[in-house]
């Protein structure tokens, strides 16, 4: 990856991004990452994709780059292991940071991966888990003497959906399935 | 009132009805063994963890409201997953903590009849045979010492990081759940990167990253000698055990180290089957283990 002849334009920064950031909670203290780069030298995910760097993307916030950070499918490689968070001599949350990235980059771009939406189309479905436990599965549960399963409440779950926003931002949300 | 610390309500998640019941019987027995007893949630929904990337504030209410219910119960909770405990105990405590945070969550439960009043802990199975059932209780029930046996212990993440919200072990070096292994007799080998993520939770959206992390600790582990893998989480034991084929496959290699839940090979010390601690529904199957008990 070459990035030494990346040039960036003053119309691509977007000074406030950074306040937008650390407003949310769990990502306040962005501005204090001072670039050690602690956090990528512990990420196990930096270890074996050539792209996801969190120190990179805590960098681009900063800057302002808005478009880029939002729409760059990376951050959707944090497994959240909260390695970054211990570690992090500034305490910034960065795992925290990626949280908030997600949750506003659904919004900017109007899409998700695949996986996610399923998941919680699953739970609105169950009206309990973010999967679907097979007939066959509840018949072996019995068998083995395990207790049944409490029965799903799939009209709470859609109350929690739509009094937090998640029902309407999964009505219309676009889906893309990997990221390299 | 000091709630009892050897009745709890088990919080079971998603991934452990739907793909590992062995962890689930497993663990029943071998608490029931020791003496705590495990009452049923009369309703519950995912912790909502895996809602978190797409709505924070959906993910928070998911799991207050199983809070709600556990504070109804006037239990504590137990969870046998990693997540499931993170996420709970991490809500938890920021809306015990923060009045702003617990309004604004009890907004959205009040959609549902519930407010959140913070009168209870989480646990993972864990800190409830460490710190509850105790060491000493454990050694006592011990009726078949697993003498040598190497293993290596997987503790997972969201079992002690972050830091600031667990607290409860170190997570550079994480001893609790390598202090539980010795208990049963087996050894419990040193290797690098222990405290590693396994990666499961980005398979959905890549695979080829996870599967070079699960390679690269079960490189570690077998360098240090350990014949088998103790996981606590079903997402970890998801990763090394029932997808152990794809990596072998992957790396063209044989790697061949079968994969317990931390109960399962407690189980077996305190004098159970492996029949009774399901240990036939490994995907790896223990066969120099299971000679041992033949």
């Amino acid at each position: 990856m070459n990035q030494s002849a990346e040039v960036i334009g003053a119309e691509e920064i977007d000074p406030r991004f950074k306040y937008e950031i650390s407003r949310v909670r769990g990502a306040e203290n962005i501005m204090q990452c001072f670039q050690c780069g602690t956090c990528t030298a512990g990420c196990p995910v930096s270890r074996f994709s050539d792209f996801y760097r969190p120190k990179r993307i805590a960098r681009m916030i900063q800057l302002g780059l808005k478009s880029r950070v939002l729409l760059d499918r990376h951050i959707w490689l944090c497994t959240t292991c909260y390695t970054c968070i211990d570690r992090c001599p500034q305490s910034v949350d960065i795992a925290n940071v990626i949280r908030a990235l997600r949750n506003i980059s659904i919004k900017y771009t109007n899409s998700m991966p695949f996986v996610y939406k399923f998941l919680a189309e699953t739970l609105l479905k169950t009206g309990e888990l973010v999967y679907e436990i097979p007939g066959l599965l509840t018949k072996k549960r019995e068998l083995s003497g395990l207790p049944p399963l409490p029965r799903g409440r799939p009209e709470v779950i859609a109350k929690i959906f739509e009094v937090t926003g998640l029902a309407e931002l999964l009505k219309n949300v676009q889906v893309f399935e990997g990221v390299k | 009132m000091e709630k009892s610390k050897s009745k709890y309500l088990l919080f079971l998640g998603c991934a452990i009805p739907y793909r590992l019941p062995s962890y689930e019987i497993s663990a029943r027995k071998v608490l029931r063994a020791l003496g705590v007893e495990l009452v049923e949630m009369p309703e519950y929904n995912c912790c909502g963890l895996p809602i978190d990337p797409i709505s924070h504030d959906a993910a928070m209410t998911l799991a207050a409201r199983n809070l709600c219910i556990a504070e109804r119960e006037g239990l504590d909770m137990v969870t046998l997953c990693n997540g499931c405990f993170g996420m709970l105990n991490k809500v938890n405590r920021m809306l015990k903590e923060n009045k702003e945070e617990r309004e604004r969550v009890n907004e959205y439960l009040k959609s549902i009849d519930m407010e959140f009043r913070g009168s209870i802990e989480v646990k993972h199975m864990v800190h409830v045979l460490a710190e509850d059932v105790g060491f000493e209780k454990i050694r006592d029930h011990v009726k078949r010492p697993l003498t040598g046996l190497k293993v290596a212990q997987h503790p997972g993440c969201h079992l002690v990081r972050p830091r600031r919200i667990v607290g409860k072990d170190d997570p550079e070096n994480p001893r609790i759940l390598k202090d539980l292994i010795s208990l049963t007799g087996a050894k419990c080998v040193d290797y690098m990167g222990e405290n590693e993520c396994c990666g499961a939770t980005i398979v959905g959206v890549n695979e080829t990253v996870p599967l070079y992390m699960a390679k690269r600790k079960f490189d570690h582990l077998i360098a240090a000698g350990a014949e088998m893998l103790i996981t606590v989480c079903p997402y970890c034991h998801i990763m090394y055990d029932f997808n152990q084929p794809r990596i072998e496959g992957m790396f063209n290699t044989k790697i061949g180290i079968p994969v317990l839940h931390y109960p399962q090979l407690l189980g077996l010390a305190l004098g159970f089957s492996p029949e009774e601690l399901a240990l036939n529904e490994l995907r790896v199957k223990p066969t120099k283990l299971l000679n041992m008990f033949k």
